[in-house]
């Protein structure tokens, strides 16, 4: 379909030389974005700009929710309020052991001349919607660089590590699932002390525990914490439960599923957990300080 | 010149009846692909999420076909650079893909006005489906899985919801009094 107007009116660049341009344009963006992680900041700019706008658009699910919780019946919340109270006894029973093991734990470790834990801090986020991209497993959470939360820090809720932040912007940050494709998170075995590497699935909301061997000690039900050693996730919060362990002598390693303990896909308030930044340096000096998950391949 | 082909090929369908509209303003323009954009950032539950047709696409598709070269190529590209930052894709993806949205549409506006309704949302369900690939494409050379065949509801949709698109910005363009009122 050859399209060629008079030449006596001058009408600019021809139709193909634009789409050209700009292909050229998009292209390499594309590569930069892909590749270099090059346009951190023009991805900022951009993200200010249209900072109103997404709220006006997460708005009306805001409203409709807050409507929904002043509808509720009140023997619902009795019921609710009478569960909180029976969970808090039971919790500040816990807390209360809890705080005479840590005094007696930093006696011991201070006996063993070990370092101690760092306490580490925390920032309470919501979850303001899921992301429309359907190629990868992302939230977006209400804060951001002006509250101080960083690129890289983990993300739990209530039962578990949800994920990890991976880009900041002035207001929001994008979260990172645990079952996204390219998400990795140490772990460790609570019955056995295995250590391993969870993988997120991408499609089914499922976790894979990957280059474990055919014989290695995990079964059905056993419940995966994080190990700690990245420094990124605390440790001993709970990842995701063994839900299937498929062991053929042909493989090298086993096939084992997991189910992500926290609520991935459904949590609405989450606690942004800062990461350790006083790791001891590495023995080798050329070696990068820390390992980082996210880069970890197939 | 012969222009045989600019003519629909089967006589299924009669071109919609041409309306005396006025005259269209820059900032009418930007209005429509604002509010397009802020009902793209509309947060659903997810599986809708997942189906939302890309209004933005169509808002560009509309104005291109009916009013050419009032809608360039820059505003079509800044605007799918702000689809990428937030949906949080590639940035770029959303970009190219309305680029290429553009050339289609400007190739295609004489051909496409000379169609029905009904002929018309084949033809816009066609380019939306080939920006759709040119997305799909570039994050499986980024090495993304492929998201299911739900991925190609959103043009299926917007397809179907072009009549409506082409009444409502069509309203304030109608003119105010009657023409026959004397």
């Amino acid at each position: 379909m050859e399209y060629s107007p008079p030449p006596f009116f001058k009408r600019g660049p021809s139709l193909l030389t634009r789409f050209t341009f700009f292909s050229i344009l998009s292209a390499c963006l594309l590569v930069s974005d892909a590749r270099l992680n090059y346009l951190m900041l023009f991805r900022q700019g951009i993200a200010t700009v249209v900072y109103p706008m997404q709220r006006l658009g997460s708005m009306p699910g805001e409203l409709s929710r807050r409507v929904g919780e002043f509808f509720v019946t009140q023997s619902r919340l009795q019921r609710e309020n009478d569960q909180l109270r029976h969970q808090e006894l039971r919790n500040s029973a816990s807390l209360q052991v809890l705080k005479s093991l840590e005094s007696e734990n930093r006696h011991l470790r201070e006996l063993l001349a070990m370092r101690e834990r760092i306490a580490r801090d925390f920032i309470p986020a919501e979850v303001l919607y899921g992301h429309r991209d359907p190629f990868t497993r992302r939230v977006v959470v209400d804060r951001g660089i002006q509250h101080g939360v960083r690129a890289g820090w983990a993300v739990v809720d209530e039962n578990g590590v949800v994920g990890q932040v991976t880009r900041v912007f002035p207001w929001l940050s994008e979260v990172t699932l645990i079952t996204d494709k390219e998400q990795a998170v140490p772990i460790q075995a609570v019955r056995s002390g295995l250590r391993g590497v969870t993988f997120g699935i991408g499609y089914d909301g499922t976790l894979e525990l990957r280059f474990m061997p055919v014989n290695a000690d995990i079964q059905n039900g056993d419940l995966l914490v994080t190990s700690g050693i990245d420094g990124t996730y605390p440790a001993g919060l709970p990842v995701a439960v063994v839900s299937n362990v498929e062991r053929n002598a042909a493989y090298a390693f086993a096939r084992i599923t997991c189910t992500p303990a926290a609520g991935v896909n459904s949590a609405t308030q989450v606690l942004v957990v800062a990461a350790n930044e006083k790791l001891p340096e590495n023995p080798a000096t050329e070696a990068p300080a820390a390992p980082k998950p996210r880069k970890a391949r197939r | 010149m012969s222009f045989n082909w600019l003519r629909p090929p089967l006589s299924g369908g009669r071109a919609p009846p041409q309306e005396i509209l006025r005259p269209v303003k820059a900032r009418y323009i930007a209005l429509t692909l604002l509010s397009a954009l802020v009902l793209n950032l509309f947060a659903l539950p997810d599986l809708l999420n997942q189906i939302k047709p890309d209004l933005i696409a169509l808002t560009l598709i509309y104005w291109v076909v009916y009013h050419p070269r009032r809608v360039g190529f820059l505003p079509a590209w800044f605007l799918g650079l702000t689809m990428d930052v937030a949906d949080g894709s590639l940035f770029g993806q959303h970009a190219l893909a309305y680029a290429v949205l553009m050339y289609l549409a400007i190739l295609l506006h004489r051909r496409i006005l000379m169609f029905g309704m009904r002929q018309q949302i084949v033809h816009v369900a066609a380019i939306l489906l080939l920006s759709q690939f040119i997305m799909l494409g570039v994050r499986m050379l980024s090495g993304a899985d492929f998201p299911g065949p739900l991925f190609f509801i959103p043009s299926f949709l917007g397809a179907a919801l072009w009549p409506l698109l082409f009444n409502v910005i069509r309203i304030p363009l109608r003119p105010r009094t009657d023409p026959d009122a004397v």
